[in-house]
C-alpha cells in the first residue's frame, strides 16, 4: 500500500517520455487543421473558377452593326408624329429593311425570315424607345448596334459546334455564313451587357436581365432588417434584463431556440396561410417575403443577442446601478454599446441567411415569372435565389451562363452586404 | 493515508484539529442577534435592527443590528462568506438585483427605513454611493466616468458647471494630478489603484451621504492601498463610510467602529482601538490573533 516515493529523477523520466507523445499529438492535430483548410479552400477556388468562368460570360453579349433608315413610310406613314403612333409602328420591318440592304442577294420570305432571326426581337423595342425619345431621327439613316438573337450569341462565344449536322444547330448554314460575314466586316462584336443588368426577366435568354431580381431582394432584405433587427434586440434586452426568470422565460427560450432549428420553408407556409390567406396581403410581394424572412432570422438575432448581453460583465452592471442609474439607464447607457457588436455579428448572420433563402419564397408565390421591376414593396417582385433557380431550370442553353451570372450579382450584393455591416460594427466596437 | 500524507505536507488541516476543537468548547455560545459590545452610537446615519437575508433557503445574514455614525469609518472584518459583503449590499439595496434574495428588518437611513414603498431605490443609491471590489470603471473616458453620475441625476445645469463638479472629484480622490492632461483618455487605461480612486471620485461626483466600500483593495498593491486609505481617512470628514475589508491591519488603521461577523453573525462591535486590544468574544479573539479566518 505504501508505495516508496519516486526519486526526482524517476519524474523526471517520466515527463520526458510522455513528452515526446504530448509534442506528436499537437502536431497530428496541427496537420488535421491544415489540411481541413487547404481542403476547403480548394474547394471555394474551384467553384470561384467554374462559376467566373461560366457566369462572366452573361456580362457580354453579341451585338450586329446595322446602319438604320428611320424611314417615315414605316415608322409615320401619316405624318402625326403623335407617341401612339410612334409607338405602333411596325420597327421588325425596319430591321428586316436594314437586313436586306446589308444583304441584297437575300429573297423570299423563307429567307427573309432566317435573316431577321441573327436579330434579337428585342431589337424592335430599342428602336421604338429611341424614336419616341427623339422623333427627328425619323427620316434619317444612323448607324445602330442591335442586340443578336442568342443563337447567334452562343454562336459567338463558342457554345455551338459548328460540325454537327445542320438539323441540330440553332442555326442554318446559311445563317452561319451571314454571322461568318457580318464578322468579317466587323459589324459583329461582343460588347458589355448592359441588358443583363438593366432588365427584368424575360423568356428570351439575351433578353433577359438580374435587375428585377436585385431591387426584390433588396426591398425584402430592408425590411427585414427594419423589422427583425429591433425586435429581435428589444426581445432580447426584455428576456435578459427584464424578465423574471421562472418557467414561462423558460418555455420562451426553449422555443426560441427550436424555432432557430426549424426548416425555412415551414415558415414559408405560415407566410402563405397567415399572412396572404388570413390578412389577405398581396402574394409575390416584398412585403409578404420580409415578414417571412423576419419570422426565420428572428431566432437567430435573439440568440445572438442574448449570448452577447451575457457577455457584458456584471461588474458593469453593478458599477451603473450603484452609480444610481435606473435599469434602463444601465442598459442604454452601458450595457447595449457593449453587446451591440455581438448582436450586429448575429444580424448579419441572420441577413446572409435571409439573403440566400429561396424555399420559404416559394410558397408565398415570389417564384412567378415577373418581367416589370418592382417599384414598391407592394409590386410582384421575385428574389435573386429564386432568380437563380428559375434560370437554371430554363431548357434555353442561353440561361446557363445567365444563371451563373446571377450567382456572380448574388455574391456581389452578399459581400456589399457584410462589409458594410463589419464597416458598421466596427464603428460601434468600443476601442478600449 | 496518502491523501493524509498529501494534506499534512502542504499544511492543510481540513479536519479540526485538536486545538480548534478545545476553542470550539470554549466559546460562549452565539444567540442571533446577541451581539457584544455597543451596537448604536449618538446620532447614527444608519440604524440596523433584526436584519436577516436569506438566498433561497440560504439564511446569510442573522437579526445583525448596528448603528453607523456620521463622518465615521466602520469596518467590517471576518471570515470569507461572514455575510459582511451581503450587510453591505443591504445598505443601498444592491441586494435587489439578485434573485431570490429577501431582505427583512429595519434599516432605517435618516429616519426613513430604505424598505419603505415610498423609498425610490435610484434616489437611494444616489444618497449610498457604492465602491466596489474589482476596480469597475465604465468603458467610457475618465471625464465621463466622473460625469455619468451628475448627469443621469441632473446635477450640473451646464457644462462649466459639470466640468467642475469632475474636477473636484478627481482632486479629491486624489486622482486630478494624474490625469488632467488626459481627461479623454479611456478610464480602463489607469492602473489598478488608479481607476479604484477613478471609481471613488465617480461615487463622489453624485455627493452621497454614505460610501459603501466592498474590499475597495484586495485587488491593489501596498502603495495604491496606502493612497486609498490617506483618501478614506480625507473622505471621513463630509462622509460616513462602511468597509469590508480582509486585512485586520487596513481595519484597524482606517476605522473608528469595527464590526466583527462570523457566519451569518455579527459578533461583536466597538471602537476598534477596544476591539483589537481587548476583543470580548473569543471569536473576535480567534480572529484578530489570526487562529483562524
Amino acid at each position: 500500500m505504501n508505495k516508496p516515493r519516486k526519486t526526482a529523477q524517476e519524474t523526471q523520466a517520466i515527463v520526458a517520455q510522455s513528452l515526446r507523445r504530448r509534442y506528436w499529438a499537437e502536431r497530428r492535430f496541427r496537420a488535421y487543421g491544415l489540411t481541413a483548410i487547404v481542403a476547403a479552400l480548394t474547394f471555394l477556388v474551384y467553384l470561384f473558377f467554374v462559376i467566373f468562368s461560366n457566369g462572366m460570360g452573361a456580362f457580354r453579349q453579341t451585338q450586329v452593326r446595322v446602319d438604320v433608315f428611320y424611314d417615315p413610310a414605316f415608322i409615320d406613314p401619316a405624318g402625326t408624329r403623335r407617341t401612339e403612333d410612334l409607338q405602333a409602328a411596325d420597327y421588325q420591318a425596319l430591321i428586316r429593311a436594314s437586313l436586306k440592304k446589308k444583304f441584297p442577294d437575300v429573297e423570299g420570305r423563307a429567307a427573309t425570315r432566317e435573316l431577321t432571326k441573327l436579330v434579337s426581337s428585342s431589337a424592335a423595342f430599342s428602336l421604338q424607345k429611341q424614336v419616341v425619345a427623339d422623333p427627328t431621327l425619323i427620316g434619317k439613316t444612323d448607324t445602330e448596334w442591335l442586340l443578336a438573337s442568342d443563337a447567334v450569341d452562343l454562336l459567338t462565344k463558342g457554345h455551338i459546334d459548328r460540325a454537327l449536322p445542320e438539323a441540330e444547330r440553332p442555326l442554318s448554314d446559311q445563317q452561319l455564313a451571314w454571322v461568318d460575314k457580318l464578322r468579317g466586316e466587323g459589324a459583329l462584336a461582343l460588347k458589355f451587357n448592359k441588358t443583363f443588368l438593366s432588365n427584368g426577366d424575360s423568356r428570351e435568354p439575351e433578353n433577359a436581365g438580374i435587375l428585377g431580381a436585385v431591387v426584390g431582394s433588396f426591398l425584402t432584405l430592408l425590411l427585414t432588417l427594419l423589422w427583425s433587427f429591433p425586435i429581435g434586440v428589444a426581445s432580447a434586452v426584455y428576456l435578459e434584463e427584464f424578465a423574471r426568470k421562472n418557467r414561462w422565460t423558460d418555455i420562451i427560450e426553449v422555443n426560441i431556440n427550436n424555432l432557430a432549428a426549424v426548416p425555412s420553408i415551414v415558415f414559408g407556409l405560415l407566410g402563405l396561410a397567415v399572412f396572404i390567406g388570413f390578412f389577405g396581403l398581396p402574394r409575390s410581394a416584398p412585403l409578404v417575403g420580409a415578414m417571412v424572412l423576419t419570422l426565420l432570422t428572428l431566432p437567430t438575432i435573439i440568440i445572438a443577442s442574448r449570448a452577447a448581453l451575457k457577455a457584458v460583465p456584471p461588474s458593469i452592471r453593478e458599477a451603473a446601478l450603484g452609480m444610481g442609474a435606473s435599469k434602463i439607464q444601465m442598459v442604454t447607457h452601458h450595457v447595449l454599446p457593449l453587446a451591440m457588436p455581438g448582436m450586429l455579428t448575429g444580424t448579419i448572420i441572420g441577413m446572409a441567411r435571409a439573403l440566400g433563402e429561396s424555399a420559404p419564397l416559394l410558397m408565398i408565390g415570389m417564384v412567378a415569372f415577373i418581367v416589370d421591376i418592382p417599384k414598391g414593396v407592394t409590386d410582384a417582385s421575385t428574389v435573386l435565389p429564386v432568380q437563380i433557380y428559375l434560370w437554371s431550370d430554363s431548357p434555353e442553353r442561353g440561361f446557363v451562363e445567365k444563371t451563373s451570372g446571377a450567382i456572380i450579382v448574388l455574391l456581389a450584393f452578399l459581400v456589399v452586404m457584410n462589409t458594410t455591416a463589419v464597416i458598421l460594427r466596427k464603428r460601434f466596437e468600443r476601442r478600449w | 493515508m496518502e491523501a493524509a500524507q498529501v494534506e499534512e505536507r502542504a499544511g492543510i488541516n481540513l479536519k479540526p484539529s485538536g486545538r480548534q476543537a478545545e476553542t470550539t468548547d470554549l466559546q460562549p455560545p452565539i444567540e442571533a442577534g446577541k451581539t457584544v459590545g455597543n451596537i448604536e452610537v449618538e446620532d447614527p446615519i444608519f440604524r440596523c435592527r433584526d436584519v436577516d437575508v436569506y438566498y433561497g433557503e440560504k439564511h446569510a445574514i442573522k437579526k445583525v443590528g448596528v448603528d453607523i455614525g456620521k463622518n465615521q469609518v466602520l469596518a467590517m472584518i471576518g471570515p470569507s462568506g461572514c455575510g459582511k459583503s451581503t450587510f453591505l449590499r443591504c445598505l443601498n439595496r444592491m441586494n435587489d438585483t439578485i434573485p431570490n434574495a429577501r431582505v427583512v428588518g429595519s434599516i432605517v437611513l435618516d429616519g426613513k427605513d430604505i424598505h419603505d414603498k415610498k423609498q425610490d431605490v435610484v434616489q437611494l443609491r444616489a444618497r449610498v454611493g457604492m465602491v466596489f471590489q474589482k476596480p469597475n470603471p465604465f468603458p467610457k473616458s475618465i471625464y465621463e466616468n466622473v460625469a455619468y453620475g451628475p448627469r443621469i441625476h441632473g446635477l450640473a445645469g451646464d457644462r462649466v458647471e459639470l466640468d467642475e463638479i469632475v474636477h473636484n472629484s478627481l482632486l479629491r480622490a486624489g486622482l486630478w494630478e494624474e490625469v488632467k492632461d488626459r481627461l479623454q483618455h479611456p478610464g480602463t487605461s489607469l492602473s489598478g489603484g488608479q481607476q479604484q480612486r477613478l471609481c471613488i471620485a465617480r461615487t463622489i461626483a453624485v455627493n452621497p451621504e454614505v460610501i459603501l466600500m466592498d474590499e475597495p483593495c484586495s485587488a491593489l498593491d501596498p502603495i495604491a492601498t496606502a493612497r486609498i486609505e490617506d483618501l478614506m481617512e480625507e473622505l471621513r470628514q463630509s462622509y460616513a463610510i462602511v468597509i469590508v475589508t480582509h486585512s485586520m491591519q487596513q481595519a484597524a488603521r482606517v476605522s473608528q467602529r469595527t464590526a466583527y461577523f462570523h457566519l451569518g453573525d455579527l459578533i461583536e462591535v466597538g471602537e476598534t482601538d477596544r476591539i483589537f486590544t481587548n476583543p470580548r468574544h473569543k471569536l473576535t479573539e480567534d480572529y484578530i490573533t489570526g487562529r483562524f479566518g
